[in-house]
């Protein structure tokens, strides 16, 4: 399964990257998964996307929580808590 | 209805004008504008850059005004949220609400804000003397988002 991820703010800042697309393990099915996956990297990835409360999530440009399911061809989107308005 | 993210300035007056302009059912516009200060948690901010997830920002904030519909009488609303570099005393955003009535157009002006400022993917950079920093999100923005009580029942709305 592959999915565009996409990342905002700090965390593309942290990364060094706005979008990637990304092969999926089998195992991986669940935005909370995907998250343990990039953590699992190291490094930035671990500081950026370690911290689950300073950590929002979208599918397909709704906010999502971890347990939402991720099928192929979605759009991920990674990104701190916001500050408009 | 009215959304717009867009990096050029807006006309507040204009735009409030623009929803009741040849309606006759309305009997109250409210409006907010959001400004640049020049100062914020301690620093002097030079400049605010601000980013935004294209497309998603859109549709919560589309998302946030149809709940506002279930909640109060709207007549039409306008949003416009701007991005990219601004300065103190640049507005930054408009939320403007016309209603047959000010209960409905106060309380959904400010329903908006408070769910923009905690649902709508914006995000605000600043330049301060000490370097540039991400701003932080306020747990004060969750709490006012929060004190709005679940949507009653749709039947109250009609």
């Amino acid at each position: 399964m592959k999915v565009k991820v996409l990342f905002f703010a700090s965390l593309r800042e942290q990364v060094g990257r706005a979008a990637e697309e990304i092969e999926l393990p089998a195992d991986v099915s669940t935005v909370g998964a995907l998250r343990a996956h990039l953590v699992a990297r190291g490094g930035a990835w671990r500081t950026a996307l370690a911290d689950v409360r300073r950590l929002r999530a979208a599918v397909n440009q709704d906010m999502a929580p971890p347990e939402v399911a991720l099928r192929t061809g979605d759009e991920v989107a990674f990104f701190p808590p916001v500050t408009g308005g | 209805m009215k959304i717009a993210i867009q990096r050029e300035d807006f006309d507040a007056g204009a735009e409030a004008r623009a929803l009741s302009d040849g309606n006759a059912e309305v009997g109250a516009v409210a409006s907010f504008v959001g400004l640049v200060r020049e100062r914020n948690d301690g620093a002097a901010v030079s400049t605010m850059t601000l980013e935004h997830y294209p497309g998603m920002t859109e549709k919560a904030i589309r998302t946030i005004v149809d709940e506002a519909r279930v909640r109060w009488q709207i007549i039409d609303c306008t949003v416009i949220h701007r991005v990219g570099e601004l300065r103190p005393t640049d507005q930054i955003v408009l939320v403007a609400v016309a209603s047959g009535h000010r209960g409905d157009a106060f309380a959904a002006c400010a329903f908006i804000m408070d769910y923009l400022k905690t649902q709508a993917p914006l995000w605000k950079k600043e330049a301060t003397p000490e370097g540039a920093r991400w701003v932080d999100a306020r747990a004060s923005d969750d709490a006012s988002a929060a004190r709005w009580a679940p949507a009653p029942t749709k039947d109250r709305a009609a």
